[in-house]
């Protein structure tokens, strides 16, 4: 059951301008030490699928830097590996509307790659599916099934507000696929929503690509999906561990709390048996917590020097929290520097931010303060 | 064909550790654990990469397996290279028959023909069992200026303790002029690092003249420096001043862990400009409870802390159940310390469980010596441990 993996590193982007002005939404900082895109590769990786593309869009010189070699997720290597297939314009292209817009188009600036492409399966990823999933069973589950597509999906309870920012996959008893309502405007409830995570055959991907070239077909959702439902064997796998998808700044917010608060949920990411999640190593010294320390309910990351109080909040490598700062609440991001007595609640701040001594931020739950990459307050 | 290297480093790995019992019973010394994610081998193979010197090899021969594993291909120290980078070098069987390595010097000897495939001009020998951060590049460069056919890195220690160490008696050019295993009556205080460069020529033909003589012990310090010395070869010392630590007994090795506590710790490990590598793990990051109170602490990731933690160095993967206590202690990786327990003054190796309710060693004040509780054990809810117990599979056996 060889398979290979194709991810869609920018596809998100828009969901949290803040924290993707500088980056792709693959190389957004998540949990301490890791980089969304890590979710998708450990678990490729974890699923022995050591063939992986990676297809990015704009802005990826920091998704480049994570990714390096491929050597932290072992995908250094001879045969596959890891590539990242930057977007594809040709020498005389009108440049301003041919970098693509959607996974079908992105698709097919890389059918040469997918044409080279020598397993059986494709796994298609997007790269801010923050899961730990075997991707093994699905992709048996797609072959035993007979499916032509297979969609993984998981069900939630949808609020209004969370509805609208989600697409929902209903499918019959059977698991065959009935239905695709793509960002309801009026819907509450539990549904189960798509994770963006499609396993075909390599043969039907080409087919798909060859005839979205032919046809101009522009969406996957609408060309081929929803073109094709009733014809085709499209199916759901039903995934019911922990997931999420960051659709907002506040929703960025909430999932990294959810990893202290939530013990369920930092169990079945991090600790699932067999099942790692790697990220690119930093060479970080443990983390010291000095005598005037005061760390309760928060998750720390190595490299930390703690001087401060800090609470309910992620801490990731190399931050320095001064001495009687307070750090409540709040997601304080790589070689962060907090201040003597600076007061810190609701605050992101990202890489490298400087709060200087004795400065006082404070946001709300909803709307946590976000300070951007570098800046110094 | 292999690239000519200027300088090869071979490190001395062999050593079985005695003095640190039961944390050497099932490895090799320079494998033991430091510093919550370090073992001492990372000091001075980060030291060699530092220095820009890619080429190491190592001597294994005591439970060489973790040490093996541990090193791999090289990768964490950016070893990991086609012309130069990292060989484990265990002893084997030539046509001649097999042999262990005798000492240090024959060990170097059996592996010249690692040596010479490199054509370098300087070999330089490290040990395995010290903590320290020191630029061998510098002390190359002084090799090169004085001329030396040998250069013995050294370190002023105090007088009354010169007499545990090798002296060196130098003139006022850093000369040697006299070289005393162990002197009962210290004529200098410059003790010898075990850090050695030599000029190739000069070490093949005194390895290759002290192998042919049977009365030789094929040590460095007592065969080949004073046979050089006594030759009149140009030997100098280079004087080496910061932090340096043989972590040989369980005592130093207490100390040199509880040197990296501090606000301005005696050894330094977060200079970002001498790095220390090591091999990393993928565990999550470290998850603090709510009840969790640490102070003047080292914790690495995958730890869980849900009680008290005090002047300790907690490994990756230390999980410490609420209510539980530790005090001035070293616990390695994974160790899993049960609820209420306490743990005062004592180093716990990796894998072991410790139950809940208790009780593993004395207080420091107490004047009890150090706990020692190996690797892979378990210890029974309850259990008492008293100050300076060597807990191994026996000592379980004996106490049921």
């Amino acid at each position: 059951m060889a398979a290979s993996g194709i991810i869609f590193s920018n596809i998100h982007d828009n969901n949290i301008p803040e924290l993707t002005r500088m980056r792709t939404i693959a190389s957004v900082p998540f949990g301490c030490r890791y980089r969304f895109i890590d979710f998708t590769l450990s678990n490729m990786v974890n699923s022995n699928i050591y063939n992986i593309s990676v297809i990015t869009h704009l802005n990826y010189q920091s998704l480049m830097d994570h990714i390096g070699s491929g050597k932290d997720w072992d995908l250094a290597r001879r045969s596959g590996g890891i590539k990242i297939l930057p977007p594809f314009i040709t020498a005389y292209a009108d440049k301003a509307k041919s970098v693509y817009q959607t996974r079908l188009e992105a698709l097919k600036g890389v059918s040469n790659a997918i044409n080279r492409i020598t397993d059986e399966y494709v796994v298609l990823s997007d790269c801010d599916v923050i899961c730990n999933i075997d991707f093994n069973d699905m992709i048996e589950y797609h072959r035993k099934s007979g499916a032509d597509m297979t969609f993984a999906v998981k069900k939630v309870a949808l609020t209004k507000e969370a509805a609208k920012l989600n697409v929902i996959y209903n499918s019959d008893d059977d698991g065959r696929l009935t239905d695709v309502i793509a960002y309801p405007v009026n819907y509450e409830g539990e549904a189960d929503i798509t994770l963006n995570i499609i396993v075909m055959t390599t043969a039907y991907l080409r087919q798909i690509v060859a005839e979205a070239i032919a046809y101009d077909h522009v969406s996957l959702t609408r060309d081929v999906i929803s073109r094709n439902l009733n014809r085709m064997n499209y199916r759901v796998y039903k995934y019911d561990g922990y997931f999420a998808c960051i659709s907002s700044l506040e929703d960025y917010f909430q999932h990294s709390m959810d990893l202290i608060t939530n013990a369920n949920a930092r169990d079945s990411l991090f600790n699932v048996k067999n099942r790692p999640v790697y990220t690119k190593v930093r060479n970080s010294t443990p983390a010291y917590y000095s005598p005037s320390a005061r760390v309760d309910s928060s998750m720390i990351a190595d490299g930390c020097y703690i001087e401060g109080t800090v609470e309910n909040s992620i801490i990731f490598r190399g931050v320095k929290i001064g001495r009687n700062a307070t750090v409540k609440n709040c997601i304080i991001m790589q070689d962060t520097i907090v201040g003597d007595g600076a007061f810190l609640n609701y605050v992101i701040t990202d890489k490298n931010a400087v709060i200087r001594d004795g400065t006082m931020l404070v946001g709300a739950e909803s709307q946590p303060f976000y300070v951007s990459k570098g800046k110094m307050i | 064909m292999f690239k000519k290297q200027e300088c090869v480093a071979m490190l001395l790995a062999g050593g079985q550790g005695s003095r640190l019992y039961t944390l050497t019973e099932k490895t090799a010394k320079p494998a033991v654990r430091f510093g919550g994610k370090y073992r001492i081998i990372d000091f001075p193979l980060s030291n060699c990469v530092n220095s820009g010197i890619f080429t190491v090899g190592v001597l294994t021969q005591y439970q060489p397996l973790q040490l093996n594993e541990y090193i791999g291909n090289g990768r964490p120290w950016d070893l990991d290279r086609g012309q130069s980078g990292v060989r484990v070098l265990p002893p084997y069987q030539g046509k001649d028959g097999a042999d262990w390595y005798k000492g240090t010097a024959n060990a170097i000897y059996q592996n010249l023909n690692f040596i010479n495939r490199y054509d370098p001009d300087y070999v330089l020998i490290l040990s395995g069992d010290h903590i320290y951060k020191m630029d061998y590049d510098k002390m190359l460069t002084a090799h090169k200026e004085t001329g030396a056919d040998c250069t013995i890195a050294v370190l002023e220690v105090p007088i009354e303790e010169a007499s545990r160490f090798g002296i060196m008696n130098t003139d006022d050019n850093m000369k040697i002029v006299d070289f005393e295993e162990k002197p009962k009556v210290p004529k200098s205080n410059k003790a010898s690092m075990g850090i050695y460069i030599f000029n190739t020529d000069v070490l093949r033909k005194y390895l290759i003249e002290d192998e042919a003589d049977p009365n030789s012990s094929k040590d460095f310090g007592k065969n080949i420096i004073p046979k050089m010395l006594a030759d009149g070869m140009k030997m100098y010392a280079y004087p080496f001043s910061g932090y340096w630590k043989d972590v040989g007994t369980i005592q130093s090795l207490w100390e040199a862990n509880m040197d990296l506590l501090g606000e301005t710790p005696e050894f330094d490990l977060r200079d970002r400009k001498w790095r220390i590598y090591s091999r990393n793990y993928s565990d999550p990051p470290q998850s603090i409870g709510k009840y969790a109170r640490i102070s003047n602490s080292l914790i690495t990731e995958g730890c869980v802390i849900e009680g008290i933690v005090e002047n300790s160095v907690l490994a990756s993967g230390v999980k410490v159940a609420r209510g539980a206590y530790i005090k001035d202690s070293i616990i390695m990786k994974n160790v899993v310390i049960g609820e209420g327990t306490t743990i005062n003054y004592s180093i716990i190796d990796s894998d072991t469980t410790i139950g809940a309710g208790c009780v593993v060693g004395r207080t420091k004040s107490s004047g009890e010596q150090i706990t020692v509780i190996g690797s892979d054990l378990e210890l029974r809810p309850g259990t008492d441990v008293a100050g300076g117990e060597m807990v191994n599979d026996a000592w379980l056996e004996n106490n049921k």
